[in-house]
């Protein structure tokens, strides 16, 4: 038996197929992950995301030591409620773990992944040495995930007066504090919708409100495919501590101005980000297959100048064939994969295949 | 739709085979092959004409999670494929027993059927999986 959110008997009542991830009994699908993902891109689902990890980081030196730990910059954060994805680096330049950091009234709240939470908690703490800033888990937070064309109406016309208002107003990576609530524009799935993170004790009943206005329940099997069709990296597959965010399709989460701000792995992507201008990095790309058959993590790509590895590949359910990241030579031009033993061309395109229903790859 | 229906043979790769009255069989994926796989989205079948062995691969099942192969349950050769499977692979997920059937095939040896379990038990076996 597994740890479990505040929604696990809603997911029962709900009909969900349950797996261990991480540690943590969760939905894999609710019966068909293609039907779940087709409600994200064209009504609106939600996910119970409660088994991420929500720390929060306050004090003085709060500021100060985000900007050393964090490979993007939290200065950039420059209202309260501001949304930042980063990664979290080694001095290898490999990537810890990838993360959302919010600011907020008290300092920030950073949401990082469940599988590496022990690792994270550990690394967090051990490099605030030194730092006056206070570190506190916060498990009694629940997070939900309302994502698909209808979502923000949805979760408007069950809020009270004032979060509704709010929550209509908000602009994308942006959140507003409402008492022990936060309601931010983030997410992982290439649609518009908005995270509630709020206290475990409420989150069965506003479960029950969402599904009133028919929001139906999306498990962890869509959420992948969610993710892969709008070319968001998922850890332990597309990146991990060994491989540079400059080999992962992550250069933009790392803030290289000001110069001299020190943060935990600059010298070291700074050499791979040399590295990859002459050649000899990877680069993180995308992969389409129009074709039958479907694109598999692991599976090898024969490029011209080199072998290259599928990280995460799936049916793409909106574009009706298969996609796939893939981490190959760079400057590659034609490549195929290796499936099951058939050699099949396939076409690289930028890492990003479907934004609000659409497709978006030439 | 029962999970288990009482006139069909089953394998332990989850494969079933059912006896027609002229002496052919069909064959497809059980309910609980299809339930484990999730949305099915692409069936690759055997060629009409080829002839198989008992337990050769004959076919390919991909999922969206994983792909599967699809051993033949019996010998003998293959007189038709289910072209319905071409653009309607999630017919599998839907009626495996029924519409979701991957193809019909000439037995050469009626006795593998007797090596086949019946519906308790690959009940059982499924259990125990």
């Amino acid at each position: 038996m597994g740890q479990k959110t505040s929604l696990y008997q809603k997911h029962l009542d709900a009909g969900a197929k349950m797996v261990d991830f991480a540690g943590w009994d969760m939905p894999i699908n609710y019966g068909s992950q293609i039907e779940e993902h087709n409600v994200v891109r064209n009504q609106a689902g939600i996910f119970d995301v409660s088994h991420m990890t929500v720390v929060d980081v306050s004090g003085p030196d709060a500021q100060n030591f985000l900007r050393y730990l964090l490979s993007n910059d939290v200065a950039k954060l420059d209202e309260i409620g501001r949304a930042l994805y980063s990664g979290m680096l080694n001095e290898t330049g490999g990537v810890v773990d990838d993360l959302i950091v919010y600011r907020m009234s008290f300092g920030y709240r950073v949401v990082v992944n469940c599988a590496t939470r022990d690792k994270d908690l550990e690394w967090i703490g051990a490099h605030s040495k030194g730092f006056n800033a206070k570190i506190e888990e916060q498990p009694q937070l629940a997070i939900l995930a309302v994502h698909g064309p209808e979502a923000i109406q949805k979760v408007c016309s069950i809020l009270d007066d004032a979060r509704s208002a709010a929550t209509a107003e908000l602009k994308n990576f942006r959140g507003f504090e409402s008492r022990a609530w936060f309601i931010a524009r983030t997410g992982y799935t290439g649609e518009k919708g908005v995270e509630l993170i709020l206290p475990n004790e409420e989150a069965p009943d506003v479960w029950d409100k969402l599904m009133e206005v028919d929001v139906k329940p999306v498990g962890l099997g869509a959420r992948d495919t969610l993710r892969l069709e709008a070319g968001m990296n998922l850890y332990g597959h597309d990146m991990d501590e060994s491989i540079s965010p400059v080999a992962a399709n992550m250069e933009q989460t790392i803030s290289w101005q000001p110069q001299d701000r020190d943060f935990i792995g600059r010298a070291a992507v700074t050499a791979h980000k040399a590295a990859q201008l002459a050649g000899n990095l990877p680069i993180l790309t995308g992969l389409v297959l129009e074709q039958r058959g479907v694109l598999r993590e692991g599976q090898k790509v024969l490029c011209e100048n080199g072998e290259g590895v599928i990280t995460s590949g799936s049916f793409s359910p909106t574009l009706k064939h298969s996609i796939a990241l893939a981490r190959i030579p760079i400057n590659s031009g034609a490549c195929q994969v290796d499936i099951r033993g058939a050699l099949t061309d396939v076409r690289i395109v930028k890492p990003n295949f479907v934004r609000f229903g659409k497709k978006v790859f030439e | 739709m029962s999970t288990y229906p009482d006139n069909l043979k089953y394998a332990a790769t989850h494969e079933w085979v059912r006896l027609e009255e002229d002496g052919t069989a069909t064959v497809g994926i059980s309910n609980h092959a299809q339930d484990a796989l999730g949305d099915i989205v692409f069936v690759e079948l055997p060629e009409v004409g080829a002839t198989i062995h008992a337990k050769d691969e004959v076919a390919v099942v991909e999922s969206v999670k994983a792909a599967s192969d699809v051993y033949s349950p019996v010998s003998g050769e293959i007189i038709e494929t289910n072209g319905l499977l071409e653009d309607a692979p999630e017919t599998v997920n839907s009626v495996p027993y029924d519409d979701g059937w991957f193809y019909k095939i000439q037995i050469s040896d009626e006795l593998e059927l007797d090596e086949l379990m019946d519906a308790d038990a690959y009940s059982d076996h499924c259990e125990d999986d």
